[in-house]
């Protein structure tokens, strides 16, 4: 008899603590890489972006010059102006997502056919897609530049132009990240409930009333998730800009993390402090909004519970 | 026959390595000659200064040409090898102020390269002290289109004035007088500096560019004035294009001439030019009297501060400072030996180039981006390739760069 409600009641209580430890000694590893090698370079860089430092000679403290001379130059203003254009532009990649993902969304024949077409610009490299857009931008020979010029008569060298540039590398990046909206929509659109829809139809909503009441609520998780990508995948665009231009031409489609690469580790750049001062205002704004949606997250939780 | 020739050879080869092997040192060379004339020309002097030196056996690590730019930094600081490639001129700077680098004056002095290697002392010498050998470079100047002049019908000119007025004729023509494709940056630099040598000397273009005079001095901006008059007739899109694209457009005759360095002969012969419709010319004079001075980068060999077979490696530089190894090595890479004892290929172009050199009683400059500062070198090229496309934007750009000399300079 005592054998047996020993083990009842010895039982759960180690099956309990195992379960909360399983979870963290699962965790252990990832989160140590994650504080080796995310973390704490966040902080080092931080406390770099006090220094006067070209990576070889000591250290010189400067305390915050590096970022009173951020407040006085040209390019920083050019590259925070241009990340602001990328984050407004780059949105785009959503309802376009959405629109390309509800038109594939129907049972033809040879359907996955043209969704995995769609889906294509993902799967290659951005510096690939950065060379495709070289090319079809490039004077002379890109087929892009003949057709203007064929339409119009007028020749324009997008990649060499100041006011087109961030455009052109923009369009470049839209192209693989609508590609993914549409395939975070996809996803959504599998789990949207038939029966609600048959409920809505039978009540009278069509087209786009359907859409805005029925369907996109349904998809709000892909929309949520789609955002969140979009915008720090425009706050992170540096191969684009790397591949295409080089931040030119003379500096006018430069973003923050691009003139941070330059400023420390190009081949004319020996300023790590500078550098990473610029890397920190980046981190900031990147806070603002991820702390912002992980914030909106939260607060969704506790709804819903 | 053959078979048994290297057998043999290779017994040989054997017996007198074993022994060797006891007391075998290691010599570990950096180098970014991934291309494939570089790396011919580095293995062939391994192999030469392995075979006069039996007992060391060298170890080449080959970087990619960009990658190694920024790869220097990290095994400077971190895993020196004994011999590592760099530029000469301010490039070096930032190795040599922060100790990266070894002083081989003794290298110099012992082996008489002062006298030798004399034409590039000054830009391997920092605080009176050497920090490197130089062992090839190559002539800048302009690159024309025979045909294109012969159709135009003009003639090829000796001064600024000529050259100006030719531009009307190529203009006419639909040519564009000059060409260079400037999203690389570096080669608008090219043409900044042979107008600034032309205009202001070699003993100002030194002080410009080693940032102790203003950006804003009246002197400056006479040299982008000379710039201006050209700009009409010069590639509209060069912005967007590589060099390599401007190549293009001098061998299809759109373009009559090209202000670049000698490494684009190969170029220009792949697209089909030949010696017969491929020319080349100095740079034309623009302030009269003037002691022509010429641009030609130098790449160099220089012993990490945290060498560890200190000894072989200065044995290196001093071979590959000699007259033999340097005629060797050029006549693979297809550059000039710096070394006045060697003897030049028989390629036209680098016979003009050493008789352009060795006759240029200005100066030699090495290059905007490495006489000027790292930091400096990329603004100012920025500038250049702005004032290009914005004429009208010269006093800003200048404003621009004199704030980034005043900084580096503190």
């Amino acid at each position: 008899m005592a054998p047996i409600t020993e083990k009842h009641t010895a039982a759960p209580r180690k099956r309990r603590s195992r379960q909360s430890l399983a979870p963290w000694l699962f965790l252990a590893p990832g989160f140590a890489m994650f504080l080796v090698y995310v973390i704490v370079p966040v902080f080092q860089s931080m406390w770099v972006s006090f220094f006067e430092w070209d990576g070889l000679s000591p250290k010189i403290w400067i305390g915050l010059g590096n970022y009173i001379e951020l407040f006085d130059d040209e390019a920083f203003y050019t590259s925070l102006k241009n990340n602001v254009i990328w984050l407004a532009l780059y949105m785009l990649a959503v309802p376009a997502g959405l629109m390309i993902a509800l038109f594939l969304n129907q049972t033809v024949r040879g359907i996955r056919i043209y969704k995995s077409l769609f889906f294509f610009p993902f799967v290659i490299s951005q510096v690939v897609v950065g060379l495709i857009f070289s090319w079809f931008y490039a004077p002379d020979f890109g087929l892009f530049y003949k057709l203007i010029e064929w339409v119009t008569g007028s020749q324009v060298a997008i990649l060499a132009d100041e006011h087109l540039v961030t455009y052109g590398i923009i369009v470049a990046g839209l192209w693989p990240q609508i590609a993914y909206c549409m395939i975070l929509y996809l996803t959504g659109l599998n789990a949207v409930a038939p029966d609600q829809i048959e409920a809505a139809r039978l009540d009278g909503a069509k087209g786009m009333k359907m859409l805005w009441y029925v369907v996109l609520p349904q998809l709000r998780p892909a929309t949520f998730i789609a955002l969140v990508v979009t915008v720090i995948g425009a706050l992170r665009s540096f191969d684009l800009v790397s591949i295409m231009t080089s931040g030119g031409p003379y500096g006018s489609s430069r973003v923050l993390s691009y003139y941070m690469y330059e400023q420390a580790l190009s081949e004319y750049g020996y300023r790590m402090g500078y550098g990473a001062a610029i890397a920190v205002v980046l981190f900031a704004i990147m806070m603002i909004f991820i702390s912002g949606f992980i914030w909106k997250m939260w607060r969704d939780e506790q709804g819903a519970r | 026959m053959t078979i048994t020739k290297s057998a043999l050879l290779g017994l040989l080869m054997l017996g007198t390595a074993l022994p060797a092997a006891a007391q075998q040192r290691t010599l570990t060379i950096n180098s970014d000659a991934s291309d494939p004339a570089p790396k011919a020309a580095i293995e062939e002097l391994i192999a030469d200064f392995e075979a006069a030196n039996p007992d060391v056996n060298v170890v080449l690590n080959l970087f990619d040409h960009e990658g190694y730019k920024t790869a220097i930094r990290n095994f400077l600081t971190a895993d020196s090898p004994d011999i590592a490639n760099w530029y000469a001129g301010n490039r070096m700077a930032p190795f040599v102020k922060s100790n990266q680098f070894m002083d081989v004056s003794d290298v110099w002095a012992e082996n008489g390269l002062n006298e030798s290697l004399g034409s590039a002392a000054s830009s391997m010498t920092i605080d009176g002290k050497q920090w490197g050998v130089p062992y090839t470079y190559y002539q800048w100047g302009i690159y024309y289109n025979k045909d294109v002049y012969k159709a135009a019908g003009v003639e090829v000119p000796k001064t600024w004035d000529e050259f100006v007025a030719n531009c009307q004729t190529f203009q006419a023509a639909g040519i564009d007088c000059l060409t260079t494709g400037s999203k690389a940056l570096w080669p608008v630099a090219g043409i900044f500096d042979y107008l600034d040598l032309r205009t202001n000397g070699y003993e100002f273009h030194q002080q410009l560019t080693s940032g102790e005079i203003p950006w804003t001095d009246d002197r400056v901006k006479a040299v982008f004035a000379e710039w201006a008059k050209v700009l009409p007739y010069t590639t509209s899109n060069h912005a967007a294009l590589d060099w390599q694209d401007a190549a293009t457009l001098l061998v299809q005759g759109k373009a009559a001439n090209y202000v670049i360095g000698n490494f684009a002969v190969a170029t220009f012969k792949d697209g089909g030019m030949t010696d017969d419709t491929l020319g080349f010319m100095p740079f034309p004079e623009i302030t009269p009297g003037l002691p022509r001075a010429e641009e030609a980068p130098t790449d160099t060999m220089h012993i990490p501060a945290g060498a560890k077979n200190v000894a072989d490696a200065k044995a290196f530089l001093a071979f590959i400072a000699s007259a033999d190894e340097q005629t060797k090595m050029n006549e693979t890479l297809g550059q000039l030996p710096i070394n006045k004892d060697s003897t030049v290929g028989d390629d036209p172009f680098l016979q003009a180039g050493f008789e352009l050199l060795s006759t240029a009683d200005g100066g030699i400059a090495q290059f905007f981006d490495r006489d000027a500062s790292p930091e400096m070198a990329k603004v100012g090229m920025e500038g250049f390739q702005e004032f290009m496309v914005k004429p009208d934007r010269i006093d800003a750009i200048l404003e621009r760069l004199e704030k980034t000399r005043a900084r580096a300079a503190r």
